[in-house]
């Protein structure tokens, strides 16, 4: 079968992991033209406790539109973190807020790590920690490009807080490449 | 947007916001529904969409008046639409028989979810496809479509107003959690390119117009209620005049042309996909979501040298008897995985008639069949 690239992006509600997902979905979906199907935890857990976005990109059709095995886990949650960590093997790439999430047993092979909350925090909201932790994903993964990401974050946030959503992006676009330049050993 | 609030262009969609906007674009004015999981994004979506087009959107008390809502909406002329899932499909069938019985255009979208009962609220199933066929009392005939993804929740949407206003029925879009909550890229095409069938309209003067007086495709022209023409629908069996007539007669000739309506166009309404079943040893028939999953056992069989194809029933209702008969001839088995205890296997089954073996794939529902499940019984199937 075909390459596929799985995603899970979770965290506890509000947070906007949610949108997180839709937002990486479109951006593979629409603006790069590739085949991704966006599929969201929806259940009474969802609200408060942990909840998950889980993305699927390939360059071929997704017939099938769960996640088996993430190639990318992004945790934003403790309680994410030790719902969801044991889903995946030894080369899942692990990306945490590392105020929000202690990493046990180093089981894990390749984790990044980013103040995503806090420096949404110093932006001056919150709420667009999801957009910083988007920007940092771009930057260490590449997964979409630069300008894809972009516009789907344009075309996804509220009217009104696009500037703020881009600043939220750039900060954590400039700190995942920041990351990449002081890591021992490229991917 | 084009000026009449049609979308047009490529989007990420829900199934549920691309069922929307396929109603939208096949000329839907009215909705009335009663919210539930997972078809809520429906009510939703439609409860912004409609004022903006002109149209109504009213949140019912329940099902059962949603129903009524949407049949007396279409007396009045517009196309309308009504969305649930399991509980509430359950109690629109009282009403739904009386769209049958009363010829009335309509679209009713079931999301389906895993019951019986209030079930799993959340999460997958297929546990109504007989209840689709059968459910309302009586005798009738039924046409349902099945999606397997959000692009074809936008497409079988249109088409099934547009079946609804040529056979002037209820007609049910029976898709299913697992593809209402995916989310895709859905294409809409320019209001130009998207085939939408009006209602046709009786050519002959209202003091001659008989509404439930066929034509020769034994579908009666309506005319919509303050249009001038003689209007009357009862639930109760009726003369070409539309007045209750309680004969043996009426009966026979009222009921046979509900049923026959379908099946004798049963050629130009059925539509499937088949992927290399002409070289097939083994079949998986299959609609939406396990359609969908079913693939990938295909491409996997096939890559072991086992030669399977698929047959996917993108109209359930009626069901492909002739094509599944013939199928029959030239293959050892059918495999039916749906995400029931047996429904749809049922039909293949009689109408394989003993020429091949029908094997169920179940699953009790809250999620699709594992791929591997599939090919497993593919192999099975061929030793």
């Amino acid at each position: 079968m075909a390459d596929k690239f799985e995603i899970r992006i979770c965290g506890f509600g509000g947070q906007g992991v949610i949108l997180a997902g839709f937002i990486l979905g479109q951006a593979a979906a629409i603006f790069k033209g590739q085949d991704a199907v966006f599929i969201q935890d929806y259940g009474p857990e969802a609200r408060g406790g942990a909840c998950r976005a889980d993305v699927v990109i390939s360059d071929q059709r997704v017939l099938y539109p769960y996640i088996t095995n993430p190639s990318l886990l992004i945790v934003m949650s403790q309680v994410a973190y030790d719902k969801f960590s044991s889903q995946s093997d030894n080369d899942t790439l692990l990306i945490v807020d590392e105020d929000l999430v202690e990493v046990g047993a180093a089981r894990w092979k390749r984790v990044l790590s980013i103040p995503a909350t806090r420096m949404a925090e110093e932006l001056g909201r919150v709420a667009v920690a999801n957009i910083v932790m988007l920007g940092f994903v771009t930057a260490v993964t590449r997964v979409v490009s630069v300008e894809e990401m972009k516009q789907s974050v344009q075309a996804s946030v509220p009217k009104g807080t696009e500037e703020l959503n881009m600043r939220a992006f750039e900060s954590g676009y400039a700190y995942g490449l920041e990351k990449l330049q002081f890591r021992p050993e490229q991917e | 947007m084009t000026e009449d609030g049609c979308l047009v262009g490529e989007f990420f969609f829900s199934g549920n916001e691309a069922c929307t906007e396929g109603a939208i674009s096949a000329g839907c004015r009215f909705f009335g529904g009663y919210p539930i999981t997972p078809s809520t994004e429906i009510a939703e979506r439609m409860s912004e969409r409609l004022p903006e087009v002109g149209g109504a959107f009213i949140q019912m008390e329940d099902e059962i008046a949603s129903m009524a809502a949407i049949l007396g909406a279409s007396w009045g002329g517009v196309k309308a639409m009504t969305a649930t899932s399991g509980p509430g499909f359950s109690l629109m069938m009282e009403n739904i028989g009386l769209g049958l019985m009363t010829e009335t255009p309509c679209v009713v979208v079931n999301m389906q979810r895993a019951g019986p009962s209030t079930g799993l609220p959340t999460l997958t199933g297929q546990g109504d496809m007989m209840q689709a066929r059968w459910g309302s009392h009586g005798c009738y005939g039924i046409i349902a479509l099945s999606p397997d993804s959000p692009q074809e929740l936008f497409d079988l949407t249109v088409k099934a107003f547009n079946l609804s206003e040529t056979y002037r029925l209820p007609v049910l879009v029976m898709s299913e959690a697992a593809v209402g909550h995916m989310y895709e890229k859905v294409v809409i095409p320019p209001p130009g390119e998207i085939e939408v069938v009006h209602r046709r309209k009786p050519t002959v003067p209202p003091e001659k117009y008989l509404p439930f007086k066929p034509d020769a495709d034994l579908v009666p022209p309506m005319a919509n209620a303050g249009e001038g023409y003689h209007f009357h629908v009862t639930g109760l069996t009726h003369d070409e005049r539309g007045y209750p007539a309680s004969s043996v007669e009426v009966q026979d000739k009222l009921v046979r042309r509900l049923v026959d309506k379908v099946y004798k166009n049963a050629d130009k309404i059925i539509e499937v996909e088949e992927d290399r079943v002409d070289d097939a040893e083994v079949v998986v028939c299959a609609y939406g979501i396990s359609a969908r999953v079913s693939r990938i056992a295909i491409e996997h069989a096939r890559d072991m040298g086992i030669r399977a194809g698929l047959l996917r029933l993108i109209t359930v209702w009626p069901f492909p008897e002739a094509r599944v008969r013939d199928i029959a001839r030239q293959v050892k088995a059918f495999i039916v995985p749906e995400i029931n205890y047996g429904q749809i296997a049922l039909e293949v089954e009689r109408c394989a008639g003993g020429a091949a073996r029908t094997i169920l794939v179940p699953h009790m529902g809250g999620g699709v069949h594992n791929p591997e499940t599939i090919l497993d019984v593919i192999r099975q199937a061929v030793r």
